[in-house]
């Protein structure tokens, strides 16, 4: 748990499943940020309220189960790093970080004010907590290739998790970073592909077809998985599986199926969710919404 | 074929015997990893041509070759760099400044990490492998990116002295160096400091002020010059950013005109850098940007690109000698 400050990795257990109690638990840091992510919005008036729902759960699992991290302390040099290639999600990895005690909560009630270091893409030179600051789609994978490579160099032992948008998948550079991570054998690398379908313009498959994603991860060198993105209990199972197999040779893919905008029935059906606001009465019922959720 | 090969005859992997100078990168970071700083370096399929094969094989747990990926090598060199490890990555400038412009921005100077970039046969010293391979804008490009030092050292001598003093240098750096060929200026122990230009002269009539390859031919011109009577100066501004100012503004308020040689457009490069400062600072000098006037270079032999655009010796004279007149 974040407030514990112990590594949260059951080390003794590594390959070890969740209880039904910590499953619970992440189910319930999957609420809070969502719910944080509306607050937030409320504040800026403009956001990307469905980008955060469809991997709100993938953030829980990451933060509170998966990743080895030390509370309070950002900077600790064996954390397990995260990148984010949808930095435009960031938005719900602040109200995480600062439960993790890497800045004052305050910081939230500010966001995207005039001088706040928050805004809506992440910058690790504003914000302790963030690994490596995003905003151009298509870097993020080549930065963590450059960590898990650094890692080595200084032989450190920890791993990297990359979020990627699957309209990302476009970027000509992840694919560089693809061959890349394969070639030098960074099996401390998980790339985890958040597939909610849609992109800015619209369907993904319909602005420019990524499929079959699958075989293409495959085809590049990587271990590859699929699972339900809002799952939190699959997921971290096969996360901890995944980070348990040290005979792994090859970086690992994790294709998330998820739901852009979860939780909230317009913004699962509108893909034009992907920015907007919500107005303070409709912004109530949002959060009723979320937490009559199942998830 | 069993015959052996004429000696002339030469193949792409003994690029390092012909260009001896080129081994300058491998050797400066081979001496200080020895020393204990922890340098890495990668490059993108052009070990031979920028000589870090020698670093590869004396630190190959150390080296990273990217392969044909440039824009992937400068975001991974910037990842890898959060980790404590100070990479050296090269590649053609033509590349690394241009086709990795946004990478550069965003992950090594947005995000300040010490990242030292080296663009390689820069200018037009690919000669006749064309556009594609010439760097007429990376100084422009480069020097508007924020926090990001700009530096074009003269020779070989003077890029090793700036390997050295990049160990102790906060921010990332954009080395835009020749192609290894380039005419020994400096002894190998001369100063060297990052933004502190090196004055040759201040000259009453003339100064030149120029970066990079065009130095050592500019010091030729400047003393030929003088020899004819005229009071001719040099300052090899190796930092375009940040610019030695001081040093400007002394040639702006001696010399009678500054004349600014660069292997680069005319626009936005060091003459640019220079127009900025004395048009902001005043001090009476005018000002003259030789270089590439806003052009696509031609194809051709780098020393016949030289000749053409009045690069040379003979080439610098005769602008400065025109002006003079």
């Amino acid at each position: 748990m974040a407030s514990s400050g112990a590594n949260r990795w059951p080390s003794n257990s590594p390959g070890g499943r969740i209880s039904d109690e910590q499953a619970a638990r992440l189910r319930e840091r999957a609420r809070f940020v969502r719910l944080e992510t509306i607050r937030l919005i409320s504040i800026a008036k403009v956001g990307h309220y469905s980008s955060v729902f469809s991997c709100a759960e993938i953030f829980s699992v990451l933060y509170y189960d998966t990743m080895k991290l030390r509370q309070g302390e950002p900077a600790w040099p064996d954390r397990d790093r995260f990148l984010m290639g949808k930095g435009h999600a960031a938005v719900g990895q602040f109200p995480i970080l600062a439960d993790l005690g890497y800045f004052d909560k305050s910081w939230l009630d500010d966001y995207t004010r005039l001088g706040s270091p928050l805004g809506d893409h992440p910058d690790m030179r504003k914000v302790p907590g963030v690994d490596f600051s995003s905003g151009s789609i298509g870097h993020a994978l080549s930065n963590g290739v450059g960590m898990a490579l650094g890692g080595r160099f200084q032989n450190q032992d920890f791993n990297v998790f990359v979020l990627l948008g699957d309209g990302e998948m476009q970027e000509g550079q992840v694919w560089e970073a693809a061959l890349s991570a394969a070639s030098h054998r960074l099996s401390k690398l998980v790339a985890i592909i958040d597939r909610n379908g849609y992109q800015l313009d619209g369907k993904v498959d319909d602005v420019v077809a990524i499929e079959p994603l699958d075989e293409k991860w495959r085809a590049f060198g990587w271990d590859v998985h699929e699972v339900d993105g809002h799952d939190v209990a699959a997921l971290a199972n096969l996360l901890r599986a995944v980070k348990a197999d040290s005979a792994r040779e090859k970086p690992c893919c994790i294709i998330a199926r998820t739901v852009k905008g979860k939780g909230i029935d317009y913004m699962e059906t509108e893909p034009g969710w992907h920015l907007g606001y919500l107005a303070p009465e409709d912004e109530a019922l949002a959060r009723e919404a979320i937490l009559a959720g199942a998830q | 074929m069993n015959r052996a090969l004429n000696p002339e005859s030469w193949q792409y992997r003994e690029l390092n015997k012909r260009a001896p100078s080129l081994a300058t990168l491998a050797n400066t970071l081979i001496e200080l990893a020895e020393a204990g700083h922890p340098v890495v370096a990668g490059t993108a399929d052009l070990q031979h041509s920028n000589g870090l094969i020698g670093f590869a094989r004396r630190f190959p747990e150390r080296f990273t070759q990217f392969g044909i990926s440039e824009q992937n090598m400068v975001s991974a060199a910037a990842g890898m760099a959060t980790t404590g490890v100070m990479p050296y990555v090269a590649t053609f400038a033509s590349f690394l400044a241009l086709l990795c412009c946004e990478q550069i921005r965003m992950d090594v100077a947005y995000c300040a990490q010490p990242v030292r970039l080296i663009g390689h046969h820069t200018g037009i010293s690919l000669g006749f492998y064309g556009t594609s391979h010439h760097a007429t804008e990376d100084i422009a490009i480069m020097r508007s990116i924020a926090d990001l030092t700009v530096v074009s050292p003269a020779d070989g001598p003077q890029f090793a002295a700036a390997l050295r003093a990049s160990v102790n240098h906060p921010q990332p750096i954009y080395f835009r160096i020749a192609r290894g060929h380039d005419p020994v200026l400096y002894a190998d122990d001369a100063p060297f400091e990052f933004g502190k230009a090196v004055v040759h002269g201040i000259g009453a009539d003339l100064t030149i002020i120029a970066c990079g390859m065009p130095v050592h031919p500019a010091k030729a011109a400047m003393e030929a010059l003088n020899k004819k009577g005229h009071s001719v100066g040099l300052i090899d501004m190796h930092t375009i950013k940040p610019l030695d100012r001081e040093a400007v503004m002394a040639a702006a308020r001696k010399s009678r005109i500054v004349l600014t040689v660069e292997e680069h457009n005319v626009l936005g490069g060091l003459g640019g850098a220079v127009a900025e400062v004395m048009a902001e600072e005043g001090g009476g000098a005018r000002l003259v940007r030789h270089g590439i006037k806003d052009e696509f270079s031609l194809i051709a032999p780098p020393t016949h690109l030289y000749r053409h655009y009045q690069l040379d010796a003979a080439g610098i004279e005769s602008v400065a000698q025109s002006l003079l007149a």
